[in-house]
C-alpha cells in the first residue's frame, strides 16, 4: 500500500468490502464512522470433501453481482455514494482471492474511487475490537485456515504463538468429515462437532503438543481420526475429546501472550469464535488474569465483507491506498507484515 | 515432608506460580504449577504431573551439560511443586533491549552456546524465550523452565527449538531480532560443528515453509 493524496479526512463517507479469501463471498458496506450498514454473503458448499479452490471461485463469480446489489439494496447507499473499495488481498487460497479482486478493481475503476487491499486476518482483529469495544486485546483468531494468538505491539499485530500446521477449524473440519458429518446450510461441520461434543463423557487421551507459545494440531487429528477408524470409542466421547484438547492447547497459548503482554483483554474472534466451549475456557483464563473477555458476534466470526469494508475505512483514512498495480493478491500475507498507523 | 518458609508470590506466570521462600537458610525459589479450572481435571492432572516430573530431570541433565540452571532441592509431583535455588541475576528479556551493542552480541553468541550444548546432549529446552534465561551475578546465563523440554535428537526437534527462540526474538526484540538470531546461530554452531548445525538451520526454513501463510511455503 502507498500513500495517497486522495482524501482520506474526509469525515463522511462509505466503503464497501469484499471477501472472498476460501468458501464464504461477502459484501459489507461500512459508514466512516464505524457503522456498519450491510454485511451480506452466500456460502459455497462442497458437495463432498472440503473447499475446492476453483470450484469455490467460480461460485463466488456467480453470486457476486447478486451479494453485491443485496448489500448496497440493504445499505440504502447508491454505487455513486461510495467513496473507496476494499477487498481481500490475502490470506487466503488464490483463485478465491483473485475472483474478489477482480470485482473489486471493476468496481473502484468504474466508480473511480480508490481502491485498499486488506489483510483478512487483520480484518478479523478489526471487525471483532470494533463490535465488541475492545482496544488493545490479546486476540486469539481462529477459523478453518488460521489460528494464531496476536498483540499489538509499535505499529503492528505481532504473532505471539500459532500452530505449527493445521488450522484449528481445519483440524475439528476433518475429523467431521471423517466421521461421515455433513455440512448443512446453518449448521457448519464445527457446529455438529461441537453439539456432539457436548454429549461426550469420557476423556480419550489424544496428543497434547505445546511448543513454547506455538502449537500443533496435525497429530492430535491423525490419532483421533486412527481411533475412529479402529472402532470401540463413542463418537461423542470422541468429539468432546478432541475439542478439550485442541481448546486447552489454544487457551494455553493465549494464557502465556496474555501473560507476557500484560495486556487487559482478550479478544476471541475468526469462525471458531462461535464455539461455546472455548469461548468459556478463554473466559476463565481472562479472569485468571484480571482481563475483559469478549468474543465477536456470530455474524462476523465466520469470514465476511463487514470486516473488510472496516478495515478499509481505517486504512483510507490514514492516507492507506492501494494502486492497481499493487492489487495482486498475497496468498500468504501474514499479518504482522501489515503495518497498522491508525493504532497508537 | 520437609517444607519452606514464609513463601510470598514474586510471579504469576500463565502456567506457574513462583514464589520466594526460605530453606534451610537458602533463598529458593517454590514453582507450583496450579490446577487450569479451563480444562478437565484428568488432562490437568496428566499435563501437570508430567512436567513436574520432567522438568527436574532435564534440568539436571542440562547442567551436566555444561549449561547453567538452578539447583534442585525437592519436587512434590501431587502438589505439582518443585524447590529450586533462586538465581540471583536479571533476565535476558529485560536486559537484551538495553544494553550496549557489544554486550548483545556477547549476550546472543553465549545463549547460541548453551543451545548448541543442550541439543548436543539430546535436550530440547521447548520454550526458549528470552523470559527464560538469566544473567546471573558471575556471569553465567542461566536456563529455567524446562516444562516443555524433552530428550531428543532429531533435527527436527532442534529445528522447532530454534525457531520458537527466533519467534521470541522477532516479537519481544523486534528491533534487533535479525543480528541477535545471527549470532545465536554463530554460537550455535560453534558448539554443534558447522555441518550439523546447518542441518537444523535447513530445518529451520522447512518448519517455516510448513507454516500457515509463509512467502515461500512448501506446496
Amino acid at each position: 500500500m502507498r500513500k495517497t493524496h486522495a482524501d482520506p479526512q474526509k469525515r463522511d463517507g462509505y466503503c464497501l468490502g469484499i471477501e472472498s479469501s476460501a468458501d464464504d463471498f461477502g459484501v459489507g458496506i461500512a459508514a466512516f464512522n464505524g457503522e456498519i450498514l450491510a454485511n451480506k454473503s452466500d456460502s459455497y458448499i462442497p458437495a463432498e470433501g472440503g473447499i475446492h479452490p476453483r470450484e469455490a471461485a467460480r461460485h463466488h463469480s456467480e453470486v457476486a453481482d447478486t451479494v453485491l446489489s443485496d448489500a448496497l439494496k440493504a445499505a440504502g447507499v447508491k454505487p455513486s455514494d461510495l467513496s473507496v473499495i476494499a477487498f481481500s488481498q490475502g490470506p487466503g487460497l488464490g483463485p478465491c482471492l483473485r475472483t474478489g479482486a477482480t470485482v473489486a478493481r471493476a468496481l473502484a475503476s468504474y466508480l473511480e474511487v480508490p481502491l485498499v487491499g486488506v489483510n483478512h486476518s487483520l480484518a478479523h482483529i478489526e471487525i471483532g475490537k470494533l463490535k465488541t469495544g475492545v482496544v488493545d486485546p490479546v486476540a486469539l483468531y481462529a477459523s478453518g485456515g488460521n489460528t494464531m494468538v496476536t498483540a499489538f505491539e509499535a505499529g503492528r499485530y505481532r504473532v505471539f504463538g500459532e500452530t505449527l500446521d493445521i488450522a484449528l477449524g481445519n483440524c475439528l473440519d476433518v475429523f467431521a468429515r471423517e466421521a461421515g458429518l455433513k455440512h448443512r446450510k446453518g449448521l457448519p461441520l464445527g457446529a455438529a462437532v461441537e453439539r456432539l461434543a457436548a454429549e461426550g463423557k469420557k476423556l480419550i487421551s489424544l496428543p497434547y503438543v505445546v511448543k513454547g507459545m506455538d502449537l500443533s494440531l496435525s497429530g492430535l487429528l491423525t490419532a483421533a481420526t486412527t481411533k475412529l477408524k479402529e472402532g470401540g470409542f463413542i463418537l461423542e466421547d470422541l468429539c468432546y475429546s478432541l475439542q478439550e484438547n485442541a481448546f486447552s492447547m489454544v487457551t494455553e497459548v493465549t494464557e502465556r501472550a496474555l501473560a507476557h503482554t500484560e495486556k487487559r483483554e482478550v479478544l476471541l474472534t475468526g469462525g471458531v469464535a462461535a464455539n461455546k466451549r472455548l469461548q468459556s475456557m478463554l473466559n476463565i483464563i481472562a479472569e485468571e488474569h484480571d482481563a475483559r473477555f469478549s468474543v465477536v458476534p456470530l455474524e462476523y466470526a465466520t469470514d465476511n465483507g463487514a470486516m473488510i469494508a472496516w478495515t478499509g475505512v481505517l486504512a483510507y483514512r490514514h492516507g492507506l491506498v492501494t494502486s492497481l498495480d499493487e492489487s495482486y493478491v498475497k496468498l500468504r500475507w501474514r499479518v504482522d507484515k501489515v503495518d497498522v498507523p491508525w493504532i497508537q | 515432608m520437609d517444607t519452606v518458609a514464609e513463601p510470598t508470590l514474586f510471579k504469576k506466570g500463565a502456567e506457574a506460580n513462583l514464589y520466594l521462600a526460605d530453606w534451610h537458610e537458602r533463598k529458593v525459589v517454590v514453582k507450583v504449577r496450579i490446577p487450569k479450572e479451563y480444562r478437565p481435571e484428568a488432562l490437568d492432572k496428566q499435563i501437570r504431573g508430567y512436567r513436574t516430573i520432567h522438568e527436574p530431570q532435564l534440568m539436571h541433565e542440562a547442567k551436566a551439560a555444561g549449561v547453567p540452571t538452578p539447583l534442585i532441592y525437592m519436587v512434590n509431583v501431587p502438589e505439582a511443586s518443585i524447590t529450586m535455588q533462586y538465581v540471583e541475576g536479571q533476565q535476558i528479556k529485560q536486559l537484551l533491549n538495553k544494553v550496549s551493542q557489544d554486550k548483545r552480541r556477547e549476550l546472543c553468541i553465549s545463549i547460541g552456546e548453551l543451545i548448541g550444548k543442550l541439543h548436543r546432549q539430546g535436550l530440547i529446552h521447548g520454550d526458549l524465550t528470552t523470559s527464560n534465561m538469566i544473567l546471573s551475578g558471575d556471569g553465567k546465563i542461566y536456563f529455567v523452565d524446562f516444562g516443555l523440554g524433552e530428550k531428543n535428537s532429531e533435527v527436527e526437534a532442534r529445528g522447532v527449538d530454534l525457531h520458537l527462540m527466533k519467534r521470541a526474538l522477532q516479537s519481544t526484540h523486534y528491533m534487533f531480532w535479525e543480528e541477535c538470531f545471527k549470532w545465536v546461530l554463530s554460537g550455535y554452531s560453534c558448539v554443534l560443528g558447522v555441518e550439523a548445525a546447518g542441518r537444523v538451520y535447513e530445518k529451520i526454513k522447512e518448519i517455516e515453509r510448513r507454516g500457515r501463510y509463509v512467502e515461500e511455503r512448501k506446496q
